[in-house]
């Protein structure tokens, strides 16, 4: 957790008991007035210690920790494709922002003679959403009984994405290790059963560690973390054993807030969550704080609504995405085809520009400024007038790119028609409709 | 070694328990009523407070079969969207909580028509209603003081009452004994605004459900998720004027998408359309009942049972 600029005071040679370190009490070589300055600066982040050459090594290290992130950031990686999670600072979204999504994981067993397919349809799947290609991030092999190294060669050679190995049997996992040399998979897991063991194949093949706790118990979980650190592993993601809604729920939100609220070092790491084939709970976990989500199926009609759920939550709420103002040429449009106008809100582009395109009827599509909102709350926050639709109209040049003056306006603001006709005199205006789905439809029995 | 601590939120406030419907003993018809809020923390966190009534689930029913619903939807209700009374009887056999019966803009809307769909539906199903007028502000007057005349001591829900039409819909809950659903558009501070201006024409909040506007899934839910958020964590914080319980229509928003209207022409990642489609109702509305809605109106019955299955588990 961040100290306070009079916290940071009492590390400085100006609270020191050192006399040697002392002396050098407010000597203004860091370029600050006095030693309380620079602690004020340092906890703004606006200095850097280092530009104290007398603090102390304990000092020092203190600093250092305080400035390490209460959710330690861990990287997966497979041949081709790597996933980070964890560094997240705060339990509500709009609090700041969620920043690191949950990597999506589907789960094959070595049982599985299918295995490697799956593994590349996981790795074949890419989806489309507001211009984002979006995929999965990796495949979880789990040791059932066959040949798990074999299993584990198979699915890194079908699929460039990180692995999570799943062997609780330390000779099993180490034969998973074995196989998955050159990438950087998830171990899972290390229990109070065998975390000597695994401990050991973790530091030996350099990959992160889940510790899995007994159902819920945060007490033991939290131990049995501090153990497998104290053994040599600093990279670990916690599994609170918890499979249904409710304990899950409670143990996600206990284990975020004892990060962040409490500054609980002992499970300060991102959480893994298996939500079998039940899409409400994967849902619930990318709302409530796994780092990584383990699927029991892959398909497209589960996998496309969870991508999405995890890009709306995860963008910066301070930061609507936005496309730029403009004029937009869809199916190469020539100077009569049809003129829509919409907002720069990138949801409402990309469904109107989408609707248009698939049609694969050719139109211009200017953007106005709405400062990055949807029609309909554009047009409430008066970011959507006739004043701006006009302004639009009129900067663009799109009156030097066509020989007519129609312009179509979204259904939802069909009251603005008159207001737009007084700004836009000689211009035709056409109440398109409400959703941009009926656009196609429209073009082609109302546009002629 | 000593244990960790789980850590525990201290609120100082609790959303109001609002109660629909009113049984022949409380002067209406209906066989049961739904009391939703009461939580005195954030969504089901049972550890830190209390969570009285689970959210409810309404189902969407339209005096006539919507010409804009695609087919997957009004064939999963086998020919009850024929019949208004028909639909209702099914939603209640679904195992629907509430009963939200919405007018469409149709030719033959008047007062006199909404009356009888109204006695109808009452007579059809005894859960407690949710009306909605069909969305025209001035249509939507008529048609629900008309309805409020009609359903007088049924506490029925009147909706959408908005900034612009909240005078003549308050007037007619205050005057027949209903309540009102209070739709602000998808921000904190409009919401509380409405509230007030509501409550100050002397409904009490108890008969105020307020309805912060969503989007689907895609289309903006982050931004109902983080408004609902806000207002249920001002709510727990004290602040009377949020502490309401929180209607959303995610049923609506969902099957209004591509994703769940488009069963070809749409790229092969999206997968199977009925399981996308339905998928996207439900997902919708689960995320929203975790940023804590307290009424979900939904469309499909099988989002009724899944979105039911995922409240059980959470309820424990």
């Amino acid at each position: 957790m961040a100290l306070t600029g009079l916290q940071i005071y009492k590390l400085l040679p100006a609270s020191s008991t050192n006399p040697e370190v002392k002396a050098h009490a407010n000597c203004k070589e860091c370029g600050y007035p006095t030693c309380l300055a620079f602690a004020m600066k340092l906890a703004a982040k606006q200095a850097d210690l280092s530009l104290c050459p007398y603090v102390e090594e304990e000092s020092k290290r203190q600093l250092e920790e305080s400035a390490a992130p209460p959710i330690r950031l861990i990287t997966v990686a497979g041949s081709a494709k790597k996933l980070e999670v964890g560094n997240e600072l705060v339990l509500h979204r709009h609090e700041k922002t969620f920043y690191h999504p949950p990597g999506l994981f589907v789960r094959v067993k070595d049982t599985q003679p299918d295995a490697a397919q799956v593994a590349k349809a996981v790795a074949d799947y890419t989806v489309d959403y507001v211009g984002m290609s979006l995929s999965l991030d990796g495949v979880a092999v789990e040791a059932a009984g066959g040949d798990f190294g074999a299993t584990v060669a198979a699915v890194k050679a079908a699929c460039p994405f990180p692995l999570i190995l799943m062997a609780t049997d330390p000779a099993t996992a180490e034969a998973g290790l074995k196989a998955a040399q050159g990438t950087t998979p998830l171990l899972w897991a290390a229990s109070a059963e065998n975390w000597q063991a695994m401990a050991q194949l973790a530091a030996q093949y350099k990959v992160p560690l889940a510790v899995l706790g007994p159902n819920g118990d945060l007490n033991a979980l939290a131990d049995l973390a501090e153990q497998v650190k104290n053994a040599g592993v600093e990279d670990l993601v916690l599994d609170p054993g918890t499979r249904d809604h409710a304990s899950s729920l409670a143990a996600f939100t206990q284990l975020r807030r004892l990060a962040l609220r409490k500054n609980e070092r002992k499970v300060g790491y991102p959480l893994i969550a298996f939500a079998g084939d039940d899409i409400t709970l994967a849902a619930q976990h990318i709302a409530k704080y796994a780092g990584f989500i383990v699927l029991d199926q892959f398909d497209p009609a589960m996998a496309y609504p969870l991508i999405v759920l995890r890009a709306n939550l995860f963008t910066d709420p301070q930061k609507p995405i936005q496309v730029l103002p403009g004029v937009y040429e869809i199916n190469h449009p020539g100077p009569s085809d049809p003129l829509m106008i919409t907002t720069n809100f990138s949801i409402t582009y990309f469904s109107v520009a989408n609707e248009v395109e698939s049609s694969g009827l050719p139109g211009w599509l200017l953007v106005a400024d709405a400062e990055g909102m949807s029609v309909l709350t554009a047009w409430a926050a008066g970011k959507f007038d006739a004043e701006r639709i006009a302004k639009t109209v009129k900067s663009t040049g799109i009156e030097q790119k066509i020989n007519h003056k129609r312009l179509i306006i979204p259904g939802h603001v069909a009251v603005l028609l008159g207001e737009i006709e007084e700004e836009l005199p000689g211009w035709e205006i056409n109440v398109g409709p409400r959703e941009a789905v009926d656009l196609p439809n429209y073009l082609k029995t109302r546009w002629g | 070694m000593p244990g960790i601590e789980v850590p525990k939120e201290k609120w100082s406030g609790k959303v109001r328990e609002v109660t629909l419907g009113a049984t022949a003993a409380e002067g209406g018809t209906r066989a049961r009523t739904v009391t939703v809020g009461g939580e005195t923390t954030l969504p089901f966190l049972k550890f830190e407070g209390e969570i009285p009534h689970p959210p409810a689930i309404a189902i969407e029913v339209r005096d006539q079969p919507p010409s804009d619903w695609p087919a997957l939807l009004l064939q999963a209700w086998d020919g009850a969207t024929q019949d208004v009374a028909e639909w209702a009887k099914a939603a209640e056999a679904a195992g629907a909580d509430l009963v939200a019966l919405r007018f469409n803009a149709s030719e033959q809307l008047s007062a006199p028509y909404a009356r009888q769909v109204l006695r109808r539906v009452l007579s059809a199903t005894g859960l407690p209603l949710v009306v909605f007028g069909p969305g025209q502000a001035d249509w939507d007057n008529e048609v629900l003081v008309a309805v409020a005349e009609e359903g007088k001591g049924e506490r029925l829900v009147l909706g959408v009452c908005e900034e612009k039409n909240y005078r003549t819909i308050v007037a007619a809950a205050l005057a027949h004994g209903h309540l009102v659903d209070a739709r602000a558009p998808m921000d904190v501070n409009l919401s509380k605004q409405l509230n007030i201006l509501i409550h100050d024409m002397g409904l009490p909040v108890e008969r105020i459900i307020m309805d912060p506007t969503t989007g689907a899934l895609g289309y903006g839910i982050e931004y109902g998720y983080s408004v609902m958020e806000r207002l249920r964590i001002a709510a727990l914080q004290g602040d009377s004027m949020t502490q309401l319980p929180m209607l959303v229509t995610p049923g609506e928003e969902a099957w209004r998408t591509k994703e769940a209207r488009a069963a070809e022409g749409v790229p092969a990642a999206w997968g199977d359309y009925v399981k996308r489609a339905i998928n996207w109702e439900v997902l919708t509305a689960s995320t929203l009942i975790h940023s804590g809605a307290d009424i979900v109106v939904l469309r499909h019955p099988e989002s009724l049972r899944r979105v039911r299955a995922m409240i059980n588990a959470l309820i424990g």
